[in-house]
């Protein structure tokens, strides 16, 4: 079962291969209640964390009325989150924006896509995705259904996920992939278990900005690059490091290369388009092309 | 090491930047003859008015009678090696009407379609490759955000319709 809707203004797209509900009979049947439980979750996180919402925490926290002891633990760890990416990033990551205010949208995104991954497996799903606005957190297989699978649950070991890297120079499709309709992309790797992000220029122009300089200037090197791909053990790595190795510009591709202190010791690995057309990617990431 | 790459990337960057600056340029002042030396290129690009020997280019060569008005003279003019750090550039320009017609690339790192490891540089591990585009169908597209309000709209209503 897929679901897409527009969330964060942006399409949240969720797949669920297995069939989790049951009816009144006991029967297996499509999962409308764990969709509707992933989604709800993301409007739960947009109202809190959205620096468009007027009513958001974080909009309270920007117009001083909310002290840091009434943070929500959401929003705490959150901030501690992105500290702590600050910390490793050399600063390049940085929540607080030009104009002073917490914008914490750059790990949020990965954030809530990791965490609504972890919704899905607590209610036992195996094998699905979860993409919001083109970077996604995948789990298991897809397809190819067969009976007999783990606990009865009526699925066989398929494909892993594919996930096409947008070409950056085209500007006419969403993030989200339709069903069965071509693409036009630069890559294509296979992903199970994985998260997949993607920084870029595409479409709103420069959204990414140089923490270190005043002012963005053309010899950032940020304006050289106009996309950059990694995947990570899971969406929250590989989103946060994303954005920060996106503001490196052109050494971005280093940073990814030689990050090492990743949790269970996994490495990123990362594909970097320039301006040129040109690609340069990290020592592993091959093994993820097909 | 930054000295190390960022010195070809000025390279790249700096003929890029006089492709770009040329184009503009010579379109609006076709009709001026070319007596600017200001616009010679710079040392990453420097067009060497070979009569073509290659079978493949069918432009004019230089010392053809280039009579057009525009800021260069017609002809198929070829770079010089510049050196990116993953790897080595070399392009050919054709000149038409004194206007750059076409832009070819003679060298491109991994030009044979491979992607080629980054040898005796300070990043051996990276590969680059020139990217290809192809058509394909995929579960997901990872790719920059995209949060406009067109395309907002514009998906919205396809959404409408398809519900």
């Amino acid at each position: 079962m897929r679901e897409t809707r527009i969330i964060m203004g942006m399409p949240v797209t969720v797949e669920i291969v297995e069939k989790t509900d049951t009816d009144n009979t006991g029967v297996l049947t499509d999962c409308p209640i764990v969709m509707k439980e992933v989604f709800d979750y993301f409007v739960y996180v947009d109202e809190k964390f959205s620096t468009y919402k007027s009513t958001s925490e974080i909009s309270a926290i920007n117009t001083s009325k909310l002290a840091p002891a009434d943070y929500s633990d959401d929003m705490k760890e959150i901030f501690m989150l992105a500290e702590k990416t600050k910390h490793e990033t050399d600063g390049y990551f940085d929540i607080v924006n030009r104009e002073g205010k917490y914008d914490p949208s750059g790990i949020v995104k990965g954030w809530a896509i990791w965490n609504a991954g972890k919704i899905l497996r607590r209610r036992g799903v195996e094998n699905f995705f979860v993409d919001a606005g083109g970077d996604v957190q995948t789990a298991g297989f897809k397809g190819g259904l067969k009976s007999g699978g783990k606990n009865g649950k009526g699925y066989g070991k398929g494909e892993k996920w594919s996930v096409g890297i947008a070409d950056p120079f085209a500007k006419n499709y969403g993030g989200t992939a339709m069903t069965g309709a071509p693409s036009r992309v630069v890559k294509i790797i296979r992903v199970s278990g994985e998260g997949v992000a993607t920084s870029g220029t595409a479409i709103r122009g420069q959204h990414i900005y140089n923490p270190h300089k005043k002012r963005d200037k053309k010899d950032d090197g940020i304006y050289d690059i106009v996309s950059l791909t990694v995947i990570g053990p899971n969406i929250y790595e590989a989103d946060r490091f994303a954005t920060a190795a996106f503001a490196m510009g052109k050494r971005g591709i280093e940073f990814i290369e030689n990050l090492k202190d990743l949790e269970d010791g996994k490495k990123l690995e990362a594909y970097m388009i320039d301006k040129n057309g040109m690609a340069i990617m990290t020592s592993g990431f091959e093994k993820y092309v097909i | 090491m930054i000295k190390k790459l960022l010195l070809p990337f000025v390279v790249i960057v700096g003929f890029v930047g006089f492709i770009v600056y040329g184009r503009i340029k010579a379109a609006p002042r076709a009709s001026v003859p070319a007596t600017s030396a200001s616009l010679m290129p710079t040392s990453a690009f420097v067009p060497v008015t070979t009569p073509t020997t290659s079978s493949t280019t069918t432009s004019s060569t230089a010392g053809s009678a280039s009579t057009s008005a525009g800021q260069y003279k017609d002809g198929t003019y070829t770079g010089s090696v510049a050196d990116a750090y993953y790897g080595n550039v070399q392009v050919q320009a054709v000149i038409t009407n004194g206007a750059i017609a076409d832009v070819q690339f003679l060298q491109y790192p991994s030009d044979n379609g491979n992607s080629a490891n980054i040898s005796q540089r300070s990043m051996p591990l990276l590969k680059a490759e020139a990217i290809s585009t192809q058509s394909a169908t995929v579960d997901i597209i990872s790719g920059a955000t995209q949060t406009s309000q067109a395309f907002q709209q514009s998906l919205t209503a396809a959404l409408n319709q398809a519900s």
